[in-house]
Order: structure tokens, then sequence, then C-alpha cells
């Protein structure tokens, strides 16, 4: 349905990065990766040039072979016993320094590109929790969890190959002098194919890769469109748009094929292509090769030495291939990470520790915020909360009451003017304490993929029966001591899973589990019974009563919430319009009245 | 997935089935196979010339034989050249049989999906149903044209060497086989470790992609509760467990690859010795002895690959189980093979002693028997888990009932087809669900093709033009990814304005239980009050004013129905609906102390 769907597929423009620059960043790439892995990479690259050069033994070792074991024996009609068993030494010697190589190269090269991304992935998470909210606010969840996941491996995936292919340069270059030693005529035909199958690899990946990005970009239009269409299944199926869904899929799955299709032609014309190659050389140099024998220039087992090296140099010489193939995709990946890992603007905290107990004192002073630095959320609010008192904070949407919440726990930071607790500003405190006294419960509730217990404390130290009676206070100890294992139950992806109204619940007791000074509800009621709600604050209020309670700063919808507050802070368009309690409000704010009592005109209206 | 079966029978039968449902593979797939072993015989015409070559001139004493030896180079020539080309055309034929079958495939499982009522039921398996037309579709495309066509060259590649060498000397062919037995023999066990060190790679990868998510999207919590370093040491724990499976899994490849490279090596040493003890007692020529060398060069690919070609074809083939369970799964509900026409006109609906339950669960309803009248505008109301969602499900044939009948203007829902359905019965669910596109489109999701004027037309009488004016490109503005571009408030709005487009006769609410900014509550209030006038309206009600304003209120309670009235019946009435009805007065009353 959207435009994208009718509108031709477009290719990822940023694979078609100018091959120069692709050329600069990937060299700087290549060098990052080797020095953060120097040793490993040296040897995977020693092991890798062992391989190699054992490649080209082994053809040395059959012309040796032929010349000094198979023709005398045949030619005498006995075996030549001791000269045999030297050649099998020899094959057997080399075939297993050739495995060791195989061994180093894939094993320590895997090693060296496994320990890039999971070290990368450990630097990209640091820097994540690092940041300041208003980064986070600035990038989309997706590509974030993209940049730690995909981009990283795509920034290293040219590592795999690396070895391989620096081995099999030393292996050509080998291979060469090899030739040369058996025969001068016969290294032309390696000069000539050599390069050859170089060219073709690197003709192939110039070929290739747009197309195969663009495969690439069309399989994740299907996989979105797909995710949209299921999201929305109850939307579909009521208003019988099955077929109209399905037809949408098939022009994306059929664009998708027909982009595989394409890149699967050029596939198709490579690997027959480099196969039958060496197999030309071969003849060549066979035909060839009986003309240098005849005239006495060559022994027939330098002719056999450079035919077999055809058939076995021929395979690995692709690896240069993939890791052309590899490292524009490796760029983009890398420069992605980079953004990450360049990202500055930590938020500082402050040396001193707040007060231990007692509900805090909370004050705003001159307070204003802005998102992008030109329109003001919030501008100018001034603001007391005095300790034990409970204020709901009632504005309509975009009045800028959740951008208030979280300047109180300094997920973000005031552009302009303090927030004070107990009369210290927020940002002289340490990170620890203003989490300690400071509890925000925000919208929408994140639940770890842990225990129900490790998701109370996260890990703070706190006794199961403090738990117990966070998750009674918000009425989820029920439900709680229901599940399979009670406290130790898994939840997240893999675990349980907990209805919305029990994860807020679940989410409000760890708010609850640290005593915390001050308490900040962010709209976090709005997935309960209205019942459930109101037990939870009459609860709170009553702790608060008996001067064991916090301060809470609520933000509230329902008028059975903002009843329970002991005074309503009315923001409207980023600043304070009116503050009282709800009865004063009512009478002295028109703009309150007619807010609060929508609910009611809609009664009217329906009725 | 039941492993009861011998793996090997039962990918057989996986491929079986998963060739009959992809048609366009499966045919030509014969020639494209023989293809594939014709291309593999090119190879082996190398070792023959060097043979012919080495014992009719390169050799000692041999008189040269130049015309013979030209032609079997031009033979060999030929063939190479033929053999590239069949390959060529081999590959193609896979890339566009193989394409096109499982297009076909994906879109069938797509369609598949929107069938079965596990979709809208349960929100947790669509990310795993989203797998079953991606990923596990292309893990099959993958198989068919790269690892099961390398599995098919390999297989012919050793078969081909196997017989030249046969036709060679048999002696010689059982020394190259007994080198390569330890790696066949232990070849399964390899795939079989192998296969288990994948399963943990993407056991700790799943793990580990959990763990990341938490500095991203719980970053609000993680800096709120400051517990940064907890959140980091348990990123690293996931980061280390997936990093040392990888290590595991790569270094069981690379030892299973060098593997194969030794029994090569043991080939060569042993074909060599044989031969030449053979050649001295005159069994063979120095040709056939060197040409042996590179035979076995032809089989060490192969071998080398085998274990990795297995064990991708298993995961492949997991893949490929998984789409045809899927389609396996027979949709629950389905369209009538000779439906009958829904009469004209509004419809009442009745429940014909309707009894409900989700397969292998108890009853969710229990003999419901209620006629709802045309025009009438009935409020469901009851605690969670009474049955008053399924109710609304029933209605609009989401399920079918395990008993009774589900009646609308006196037709079996069963008997109805959906398209017919569709245009007389709506659902509106509780949150306004938009796609990734224009609000145009987006409304013309109620009705296809509506113009632009119909659009404005609709906005107007559901009385929303202030707000319409007040969005930024009109009909034009994007959205956003589930709509986030609008508030939820707004994205109700958009879903009524899409059902006015629609224009059903019967409509089924869901109401939303989360509060919205009071504005725009009252916007949806008024928008919907319009919608509903005129036709038949069942509303599953969260909120008073819903039960009060309604013709008639159903009360369920634990699957039943127990209550059926006026909202002012129901209160004399003094039952479960009077107990609810004091709650939420209790609840608002505290709020009205004002004027």
């Amino acid at each position: 349905m959207s435009d994208s769907s009718s509108s031709p597929p477009q290719p990822a423009d940023e694979l078609f990065v100018a091959s120069d620059r692709v050329m600069a960043r990937g060299a700087r790439l290549l060098g990052d990766g080797i020095v953060r892995q120097k040793a490993l990479f040296t040897v995977s690259v020693v092991c890798s040039v062992l391989f190699g050069a054992m490649t080209v033994a082994d053809a040395w070792v059959l012309g040796w072979a032929t010349d000094h074991v198979i023709r005398p024996s045949f030619a005498r009609g006995e075996v030549l016993t001791g000269a045999l068993w030297t050649s099998i030494w020899l094959f057997l010697g080399v075939a297993v320094l050739r495995a060791i190589g195989i061994v180093g190269r894939r094993l320590v090269g895997g090693i060296v590109y496994y320990r890039l991304v999971a070290g990368h992935r450990r630097l990209v998470t640091r820097r994540y929790l690092a940041l300041p909210m208003s980064w986070h606010h600035r990038h989309p969840t997706g590509q974030l969890l993209s940049n730690a996941n995909a981009d990283v491996e795509a920034a290293w995936a040219v590592f795999m190959p690396l070895p391989m292919a620096v081995g099999v340069v030393a292996m050509l270059v080998a291979a060469v002098v090899a030739m040369l030693l058996a025969d001068v005529v016969l290294t032309l035909v390696g000069l000539v194919v050599f390069p050859a199958l170089f060219g073709i690899n690197v003709f192939y990946q110039r070929w290739l890769s747009p197309k195969a990005a663009l495969a690439q970009s069309l399989r994740g239009d299907v996989s979105a469109v797909a995710h949209e269409s299921f999201d929305g299944a109850l939307v579909v199926k009521s208003l019988g748009r099955e077929a109209d869904e399905t037809e949408r899929f098939r022009r994306h799955a059929e664009a998708l094929r027909d982009a595989n299709i394409a890149a699967g032609r050029i596939r198709s014309v490579f690997d027959p292509l480099l196969e039958m190659l060496p197999n030309l050389a071969v003849l060549a140099v066979v035909l060839i090769g009986i003309g240098r024998v005849r005239s006495g220039a060559a022994e027939p087992g330098d002719v056999v030495q450079v035919a077999y090296l055809f058939t076995v140099v021929a395979f690995p010489v692709r690896a240069i291939g993939w890791v052309l193939g590899e490292l524009p995709r490796s760029v983009v990946g890398w420069d992605r990470v980079q953004g990450v890992l360049g990202a500055t603007g930590e938020m500082p905290y402050g040396p001193r520790d707040a007060r231990a107990d007692g509900a805090a004192d909370l004050r705003l002073e001159g307070v204003r915020f802005s998102y992008d630095g030109s329109t003001e959320v919030l501008r100018g609010v001034d603001l007391h909360v005095a300790p034990g008192r409970v204020a709901a904070v009632v504005g309509a949407t975009g009045a800028g009451k959740s951008t208030l919440t979280t300047l109180l726990s300094r997920l973000l930071d005031p552009t302009d003017g303090r927030v004070l607790l107990d009369g210290t500003d927020v940002r002289e405190l340490t990170h620890d304490s203003l989490a300690q006294a400071v509890a925000v419960v925000p919208q929408g509730s994140f639940v770890f993929d842990d225990t129900v217990r490790e998701n109370v404390t996260l890990g703070a130290d706190v006794d199961d029966d403090a738990v117990w009676e966070a998750l009674r206070t918000v009425q989820a100890d029920r439900f709680v001591a229901e599940l399979p294992a009670g406290l130790d139950t898994q939840l997240g992806e893999r675990g349980t899973t907990l209805s919305g109204g029990q994860r807020q619940r679940l989410v409000l007791a760890r708010a609850l589990v640290r005593r915390p000074r001050l308490l900040v509800l962010d709209d976090a009621t709005s997935a309960l019974d209205p019942d459930v709600e109101r037990r939870i604050l009459l609860a709170l209020a009553e702790r608060t009563a008996q001067g064991d309670g916090p301060t809470v700063v609520v933000v509230a919808y329902r008028k059975a919430t903002i009843a329970l507050a002991d005074e309503v802070v009315f923001l409207a368009d980023g600043a304070i319009a009116a503050q009282g309690t709800h009865p004063e409000l009512l009478e002295r704010s028109e703009d309150y009245r007619r807010l609060v009592d929508a609910y009611d005109q809609a009664r009217e209206a329906a009725g | 997935m039941s492993d009861v079966t011998d793996p090997r029978e039962s990918g057989w039968r996986v491929v079986r089935r998963g060739l009959a449902l992809s048609p366009e593979v499966k045919e030509g797939l014969g020639v494209t196979l023989l293809l594939a072993v014709l291309s593999t015989i090119g190879g082996t015409a190398v070792p023959v010339v060097v043979q012919r070559a080495i014992d009719s001139g390169l050799g000692d004493g041999g008189s040269t034989d130049v015309e013979s030896l030209s032609r079997w180079l031009l033979v060999a020539v030929a063939m190479i050249l033929l053999t590239a080309v069949v390959a060529y055309v081999m590959r193609v034929r896979l890339f566009v049989a193989s394409e096109r079958g499982l297009t076909t495939l994906r879109v069938t499982a797509f369609r598949h999906v929107h069938d079965l009522s596990m979709l809208t039921q349960n929100a947790e398996r669509r990310g795993v149903l989203v797998s079953r037309v991606t990923s596990d579709i292309d893990q099959v495309s993958l198989f068919l044209q790269f690892t099961g066509i390398m599995l098919v060259l390999s297989l012919g590649q050793i078969v081909v060497a196997t017989v030249v060498m046969a036709f060679y000397s048999w002696q010689l062919t059982l020394v190259v086989l007994a080198a390569f037995v330890p790696l066949f023999v232990s070849l399964r066990w390899f795939a079989g470790r192998l296969s288990r060190a994948y399963d943990t790679v993407r056991r700790t990868v799943g793990e580990m992609l959990a763990v990341i998510a938490e500095p991203v999207v719980g970053a609000s919590v993680v800096r709120a509760h400051a517990i940064e370093t907890r959140t980091q040491r348990r990123v690293d724990e996931g980061i280390d467990r997936n990093l040392r499976a990888n290590v595991r899994a790569q270094s069981l490849v690379a030892f299973t690859f060098a593997a194969a490279g030794l029994s090569g090596g043991l080939a060569i040493a042993g074909s060599v010795a044989v031969g030449v003890w053979l050649g001295v007692a005159d069994q063979l020529s120095m040709g056939t002895v060197i040409a042996f060398a590179f035979l076995v060069g032809l089989v060490v690919g192969p071998a080398q690959n085998a274990t990795q070609v297995l064990t991708e074809a298993q995961n492949a083939i997991a893949s490929w189980r998984r789409v045809i369970e899927l389609l396996d799964t027979p949709a629950d509900v389905v369209d009538p093979a000779r439906p009958v026409a829904l009469p004209d006109g509004v419809l009442g609906a009745r429940f014909d002693h309707l009894t409900f339950a989700y397969p292998g669960g108890p009853d969710v309803l229990t003999d419901v028997d209620v006629t709802i009248e045309p025009r009438q505008r009935v409020a469901v109301v009851g605690e969670t888990g009474s049955g008053k969602t399924t109710f609304a499900k029933l209605l609009t044939r989401l399920v079918d009932p395990r008993e009774g009948r589900v009646l609308l203007g006196g037709v079996d829902l069963r008997d109805v087809a959906f398209a017919d359905l569709r245009r007389h019965v709506l659902m509106v669910p509780q949150e306004g669900f938009l796609f990734d596109a224009t609000l145009r489109e987006n409304l013309r999701y109620g009705r296809d093709g509506a113009t632009d004027a119909e659009l404005l037309d609709v906005v107007s009488r559901l009385g929303l033009d202030d707000w319409f004016a007040a969005l930024p490109a009109g009909l034009d503005t994007a959205v956003g990814q589930r709509g986030e571009s609008l508030s939820a408030g707004e994205r109700q709005l958009v879903a009524l304005l899409r059902s006015a487009l629609a224009d059903p006769d019967l409509l089924v609410l869901d109401e939303a239980t989360s509060a919205v900014d009071p504005r725009t509550e009252l916007r949806t209030t008024r928008a919907l009050e319009r919608l509903l006038d005129g036709r038949t309206s069942v509303t599953i009600a969260h909120r008073l004013t819903t039960a009060e304003n309604a013709d008639r209120v159903l009360v369920f309670d634990a699957g039943r129905l127990v209550e059926d009235g006026t909202h002012a019946e129901l209160v004399a009435a003094g039952g479960t609906y009077a107990r609810l009805h004091a709650s939420w007065v209790a609840q608002s009353q505290l709020g009205v102390a004002a004027p």
C-alpha cells in the first residue's frame, strides 16, 4: 500500500560509494583490525603463507617424484626404493604442513574475526551506556541495535577471507618462482593465466556487488512488509484485506526474486569460467611442454609440476575476490560503527551525596528545556513540592509533562535553570546517590530477560521480604506467587510473558523496592484497571502519611488519580498555568476545568 | 521438531514435500541435475590428457604420436568448453527455477499466515511467523542454489573421478578410496558435532541480542537506576558466550577441512608408491600413475567441503520443514464452499446456544444464547477473562464456536463468504493500527480506491474537520511506522475514519483502556457517536459512560452471560453489573467535587 511498494526499488546508495574512498577507508579499517589483533593476525597470516607455500610444494614434489622416482623406476624396470620412500615422506610431510596451515588459517583467522566483532560489540554497548538520553532520543532503536550487531559484523567481515587472500598472494609469487625454476617458457602460461584469474575475480565483484546490494535491500523490504502486515493482522482481517495484502507482499517478493535471478545469472557465468580457465591452462602447458621436452629444454617432471600447479592454485585465488567483494560492505558497517564510537557528550555527575533518608524536598527554578535548540518544550518552570507531598502534573498532550519528569532524575538536563533536591542542584550529586534518591517509572514498561526477582531488585542488595512487600504494594504479589517458579520465574523473550498491566506493576515495584525519597510516575499506571491504580496510589499515600513514604510527582490523566494528589500542577504550553488543589483549580482556571471535564463533556455529547 | 524418525529419511520427505509445494522448482529438475552431473565430466579430461601425453610423448622411450595427442587435446578443449557452457546453463536454470518456486512458496505461506487465527490470538508468535516467510525461505534458497547443488556436483565429481580411476586401475582406485575411508567414516560424527556446535552458536546469538537490547531499549531504566556496571557485565557475558561458541564451531570446521587435505596427501603418496610398484611389474603405464595425482585432486575439494555441506543441508532442511509445517497447519476458520448471501439492510445478530473453547483449553464461553436486534447499541461488560473479548471475536468470525451457532441476519456465519461478511461486519480493535504510509492510503484500507472528496467527506461527517486542518500535510501526512508520528488518540481517530469508509452494518468495537489526552478523548467520543448512528453496534466497554449510553448491556462473568438489560434495569437489579457500576462511580465521583 505504501508509496515505496509501487515505485521501483531503489538500490542502497551507500554501497556505491566512490571506489577510491572505499579503498582509503578500507585500508584504515584493515589497519585498525590488524593492530587490534596483531599477534593472532600474524599467526593466521603465517599459517596462510605456509598453506600457500605447501600448495606450491605439493606440485614440486609431484614433479620431483616424476623425474626421480617414477621415470627411473619405469626405465629400469625396478623400484628405486630409497627415492620412493623419500617422495612418500615428502608427499606426507607437505600434506601435514599444509593441514597445519589450513587449521591455523581458518581457526586463528576465525578467532581474529570473532574477537574483533566481540571487542567492538563491547565498545559500542559501552558507548550506549555512557551517552546521554538526549543522544538516545535522537537515534531510532532499530538503528542502534543494528549498529551493535549487523554493522559490527559487516565491519569486520572482510577479516574472514583476509588471511587466506594474503596467503594466496604469497602462493602466487611462490608459484611463479617455482615455474621459473622449472621452465621459463611454461611460466608464460602462468603469467597469462594468473592475472586473468585475478582480473575475472575483480570484474566479477564489481559486476555482482550492486546487484547483490539491491537484492539485500529488497530482502529488507520483504521482511518489513511481512512484519507490518502481521502486526496489523486484526485490521487486515476485519477489513477483509487479506488478498490485497498478499498482492502487496507478492509485489515485493517478486522484485526480490527478479533481483536474485539477475545476481544469479552473473554468478552462473563466474563459477564455470573460473573452473574452465585453469583446465585450459593445463592443456596449454601439456601442448607447449611436449615441445620443450623434445627440444630437451625441460624435463617431463617440470611439465607435470607446472600443470599440477594450475589445478591446485585455481580455487584459492578466489579468496582475493572475496576480500574485494567484502570490502565495500565492511566500510559501510565500519563507518556506522565509528559514528557511535565517535559520539561524545557523556553526562557528568557531581561529587556530592544526597541526604540518606526522609522524603525529598523538590524545587525547580526557572527550568527551560528544548530538544532541538529552537522550540522550547518547557519555558521557565518554577515549582516547589514539599517533602511527603503528592503532586499531580496535569496538562494536554505536548504541554511538557513527560519532559518535566525526565529532568527530575537527570535523564535530561534543563537547557536553563536548576532542579534542586533538598536544596542541592541534582547536577552536583553522584550518579548512585541520585539514582538512590529519585525513582522514575517511565511510560512503557521495560522488562529485562531475567528472573522476577532480578527485574525488581536490578542487582540491588535487597532481601526477598522487601521484594514481596514492594510487590504487595503494587498488587502484584498474587500473580507473582502464581507464576511457575515465583520470584525465580524467568521473564522476557524466552521466559514467561506478562500482560501489560502485570509488567507495569513489576516496574512500579522496581521503583518502590529501592525506597526512593522522590517517586516520579510518568503515566506509569495507564495500563492498569482504574481500580488497581487507585489502590496502589492509596497504599502509597498511606505510607507517606505515616512519614514512611516518598515525595511523589505523578503525571495524571484520570480524575481519580488527580483527586488523590495534595496539589495539582497544571501545565500548559511548557509553563505552569495554575497550581493548587484540585477544587481550587477547578474554580480558578477555566482551561483546567475544560481539560479535566473533557470526559464529562464527552458523556454529555454521547448522551 | 520431533526427531523420532530417522532424520535422513524425514529429510528426504521434507525435500519431496517442499518440491511438491514449489512446482516451479520441480519442473525440469531432472534435466538440471543431469546437466550438473555432465558438467563434472569436463574436469576429468585433464588427467586423461596428462596420461596420454606422458605415455605417448612426454615420457621416456615412448614414440611420440603427436597426431593422436593433438586429437586428444582438441577433444579435451571441446569437452572443457562444452561443460563450461553446460555448467552455465545448469546454474541459470537452477537460479530461475528455485527463485520462482520459492517466491510461490513465500507468497503461499504469507497468505496462509493471514488465514490462521493464531495470528490474531497470539501476538508473541508474530515474529516467528515473519521468519517463516523471510529467513526460513532464504535458507532454503541458499540450500537449493549453493549447498544443495554443491552436494550434487561434489557427489557427481567423486563418482565420475572414481569411474575414470577404476577404468585405469582398480588397484590404485582401492588405494585412493582407502585413503579417504577414515574421513568418510568420521563424516557423520563430525557433522553431528558441528550441527550441535552451530545450535549452540544460534542459541548464544539469541541470548546476546536480548542483552544487547537492554542498554538500547531500556536506556532510561538503566540510567534512572544507575545500573550501568551491572548491565555492561550482562552484555559482556552474553558477548563472551557467543564468542566461545563461534570459536568452537570454527575449530571443528577447520579440522574437518584439514583432515580432507591430509587424506588427499595420503592418497597421492599411496597411489605413487603402489603405482610405481605395479608399473615396474608392467601392469600400469607411467602416465596412469601421474594421472592419478590429478584425479585425487578432483576428489579432495568435494571431501573438504563435505562436512560443511552436510551441516548446512541439515539447517536448510530444518527451515524447509518449518515452512511446510506452517502450511500443514489447517486454517481453522475457512471460507464456505457454497456461501449463502446475507440479506440487505441493517442486520441483527443471534448467538444460538453457543459454547467456545480454545483447542485443549477450558470453556471460555458456555451456552450463550442472545439476540441483538438491528440498530441496537449493545455494551458488553465484565472482568478480564469473563469472555467478553471472545464474544466479539465470534461475532466477527475471527474464531468459530465449538457448539452452537452465530447467526447474522438469520444466516450461520460459517455459511457466509468472507467477502460478504467483511462488507457487513467490522471490528475496530483497541489500538488503532496504521500502516507506514500516508493518511490517504491508510484511509483507503477502509474503502479501496476512495477519492479524496470521499475521504474528506467522511472527515466532515465524523466532525473531525478541525483535527484534520491541523495536520501538517492533510491527506499526504505520513503516519510513520505503525502510525507512530500520530498520538495514540489520533491513531484511534484514523481507525474510526477508516471504519466509516468501510461503512459496515454491524460494528464491533473494543474500547481502548489506556487514557489519552482528554481533548482527543472528546473528539473520539463525538466521532464514534456519529459513526455508530444508524448501525448495529457491540462495544466491549471499559468505561462507565459507554454502558450508561447503550440501549442494552450484556454482562459476562466466567464465560456465562449473567445479566442482560438496560443500564437502569441492571443497576436496579442489584447484581454483578450494579457492583461493577458502583466501583466505577466511586472512582469518577472522587474527582467531581467542584461545580
